[in-house]
């Protein structure tokens, strides 16, 4: 995966006073695509960090690049671009792409282009099912065998409880996870796009209750507990689904979670205005909703966030909200929207956000070469960031290639200055 | 008024605005010869993204009626299937420099989602299940004129009403409930559980599951149509068990207290949410609320159309965001 030679060609890094998330203060070496002792390094370009802060590399467990199927809206390169600016130095690639990856052929495709690319690590996230049809267990153990850790159906639910159990079970050999889009597809079918309650009765759109996404996650704590396996809860969203997390994991299940952006400041009040930017699967919640995320990722009920970044080309947008596409961009907003909705009201300190951005997504997805602490001898992937510049958010001030943006006119903070993969800058403001 | 969207939108002055021209265009109505050149020279393009013969029609009436020039588009199945987005469709029309768009598509939103994209007025003819302003205000005028009748000085705080039927799906019920509101009406919804929107509770309404139990003390009953297929949602066993439940049963309309008016906005299912003896009967306004539609639709369109003519004289700006 990181190949320490890699960096051998490029300028040593003399990063000068930077903050760490515990607070201390101190200079880092990057020599060889690794953190070394600042007296180590040989003619380093000198980065001047006084007033920044250094993060681990942002890892999102959650993205959706697109490529192979529909470069329109984003290519694996433009997607990568807009991680490194965001922050990311990894980013699982989500499985829904055309061709889907359900092979060890489309994995490696995936990854070889995020190689060329170079901006951030692309995990492919395999499919579960063959084609995400639900049906048949797809070619877990060959896409295992190339790298692959995480699996995932993620914009379908794998419903059948029979063939979730045989995926749980199947992954353990080696140490996978089953990353689930918990919905129930009878509770909230093809028609559900607006939180079930006073908006979706008054707006007249098709509810989507928070018990189809709890009573999943229930079901696969069990299944978990059943196995032995390990279960991850995508872009969980309700504080329904928050309990039954508190539940399993008070009882010892191996069950993970991870919380969009949005879901941490958007509510569904936004979607009185039809706007389709604000259609999203699973959809904006109520005000206690987003207090129940925010909660849980304060206290690691919720252990990561994973933008669920989701670029479409505006012709898929541009329809009536019910026959829009779902999805949002997430990836150069996540880091701000963090900070607004976690650090500044006091939810989170730096090491929270380094382990929720960063350690817990690593670990979660099975990526050991990322979301390592920002030491000598780690590999040399982080992010500097001034936590207090704001921006208005332009939409099209972007480097994704979609212009879905939530985000679009609100005043956020805009923290990244420079972002580190394998040792080279990714991204600098 | 620019558009007209939502019941919401409408203010107790501009209801009765509409309201008492619309009295006079239903004066028209009745003469031999009905054209008024009130709109001449504007176009009125009717957009029905989904099919519905009697709003068409009456929206068709009304432009011509006053005038406009009327061209009807069936959208129905040329926007995503031929891969153009409602944006480009609704777009399309604009830029050929029509002045109102009737709107009416399946998916609730898409005419306010319109408005955000054209030059033209806008007025929703109904959208998914969300509204229908139109047919609250032609309700409200033809229950008006039944009030009035007995009463010339009848105040609407003093009448209740019972909404009954499919509330769920229906967009009939949102936007009478808003016009009511603006109205001070007491407003009751009937209806099983399975068919109470979600978050009814925070509607200015009252709630009953017993349609027995608001019978007696209601001036007007709304039945709402109940589409046999919602027994595939499971919304309720048989259409049997749904009329002994809710439906205006010759047996209930003996129930009903003198004069109390019965609406519905068609097309009825007789025998499964109203029996051909309530559709039929003395009290029944179903034929004077097709009646009321033109005239207030006559009404409406020029209340819009006529507020666009005030407002600008010139070029417009284009409104594309």
């Amino acid at each position: 995966m990181n190949d320490p030679n890699k960096g051998a060609d490029v300028t040593d890094l003399l990063i000068a006073g930077v903050q760490l998330p515990n607070g201390t203060r101190t200079d880092l070496g990057v020599s060889g695509g690794r953190l070394v002792e600042p007296a180590q390094l040989s003619r380093p370009e000198r980065i001047d960090a006084a007033g920044l802060l250094a993060l681990p590399g942002l890892v999102d467990p959650h993205t959706h690049l697109r490529e192979p199927g529909r470069e329109d809206a984003e290519t694996i390169e433009s997607g990568t671009r807009a991680a490194a600016r965001g922050g990311f130095t990894a980013v699982c690639a989500m499985a829904n792409t055309s061709p889907v990856t359900d092979t060890a052929e489309i994995a490696n495709l995936v990854r070889g282009l995020g190689e060329a690319a170079g901006h951030a690590y692309v995990a492919p996230v395999g499919a579960v099912t063959k084609g995400l049809r639900g049906e048949e267990l797809a070619e877990l153990g060959l896409m295992a065998r190339t790298g692959v850790r995480m699996f995932s159906d993620d914009g379908k639910c794998v419903h059948d409880p029979l063939l979730m159990r045989r995926a749980l079970e199947y992954v353990r050999a080696f140490d996978g996870v089953i990353a689930q889009h918990a919905q129930d597809p009878r509770l909230a079918g093809p028609g559900a796009c607006c939180d079930e309650g006073e908006y979706s009765g008054r707006l007249g759109l098709g509810g989507w209750p928070a018990q189809a996404e709890s009573v999943i996650v229930a079901r696969d704590a069990q299944l978990a507990e059943l196995t032995g396996s390990r279960v991850h809860v995508c872009h969980a969203s309700t504080a329904e689904t928050v309990d039954v997390l508190r539940w399993a994991k008070a009882r010892g299940i191996n069950i993970t979670a991870e919380a969009t952006p949005h879901h941490l400041m958007l509510s569904v009040a936004e979607v009185a205005s039809y706007d389709p930017t604000y259609k999203v699967n699973p959809p904006l919640r109520s005000e206690e909703d987003i207090t129940a995320i925010r909660d849980a990722l304060a206290d690691g009920t919720i252990d990561a966030v994973g933008t669920d970044h989701a670029p479409h080309a505006r012709q898929d947008k541009e329809h009536a909200f019910t026959d829009a596409a779902f999805g949002m961009l997430g990836l150069e907003t996540a880091l701000g929207v963090v900070i607004e909705a976690m650090v500044n009201p006091g939810l989170l300190d730096w090491a929270g956000v380094a382990d929720r951005m960063a350690y817990a997504p690593a670990r979660i997805a099975g990526l050991t070469d990322q979301g390592q602490p920002l030491q000598p001898g780690s590999p040399a992937h982080l992010c500097l960031i001034d936590p207090t510049r704001r921006t208005r958010v332009d939409r099209e001030d972007s480097l994704s290639l979609s212009r879905n943006n939530p985000w679009h006119g609100r005043d956020l903070p805009d923290p990244v200055e420079l972002t580190i993969y394998r040792g080279r800058v990714s991204y600098r403001r | 008024m620019k558009h007209l969207l939502s019941a919401a939108d409408l203010s107790r002055p501009e209801i009765d605005a509409i309201w008492e021209l619309a009295e006079e265009m239903s004066e028209v109505q009745h003469r031999e010869i009905k054209k008024l050149p009130t709109l001449r020279g504007r176009t009125v393009v009717n957009m029905f993204f989904e099919d519905s013969t009697r709003t068409r029609s009456s929206f068709e009436l009304a432009g011509k009626w006053l005038s406009a020039d009327v061209i009807n588009v069936s959208a129905k199945g040329s926007s995503t299937s031929k891969g153009e987005s409602l944006r480009d469709t609704v777009a399309t029309l604009d830029a050929m420099g029509v002045d109102a768009l009737v709107v009416r598509h399946s998916a609730s939103g898409a005419p306010a989602q319109t408005a955000q994209w054209v030059r033209a007025s806008v007025i929703n003819a109904g959208d998914g299940t969300h509204e229908h302003p139109t047919q609250a205000l032609l309700d409200g005028f033809a229950l008006g004129r039944h009030f009035r009748a007995s009463d010339p000085d009848f105040d609407w705080a003093d009448k209740k009403i019972a909404i009954v039927g499919d509330l769920t799906h229906s967009r009939v019920v949102r936007s009478n409930v808003l016009l009511q509101q603006t109205l001070g009406a007491q407003v009751t919804l009937v209806a099983p559980p399975t068919l109470l929107p979600s978050g009814v509770d925070t509607w200015p309404v009252e709630v009953c599951t017993d349609f027995d139990a608001v019978l007696g003390e209601v001036d007007a009953v709304m039945m709402l149509r109940v589409q046999r297929e919602r027994m595939a949602g499971g919304f309720f066993p048989t259409p049997r068990e749904y009329t002994v439940g809710y439906g205006l049963t010759r047996d209930r309309l003996a129930r009903l207290r003198p004069g109390t008016a019965i609406c519905h906005p068609g097309p009825m299912n007789r025998g499964l949410e109203i029996s051909a003896d309530a559709a039929d009967a003395a009290q029944s306004l179903v034929l004077e609320q097709v009646a009321a539609g033109v005239a207030v639709r006559m009404s409406v369109l020029y209340h819009v159309l006529s507020g666009e003519t005030a407002a600008t004289g010139g070029s417009k700006e284009r409104r594309s965001e």
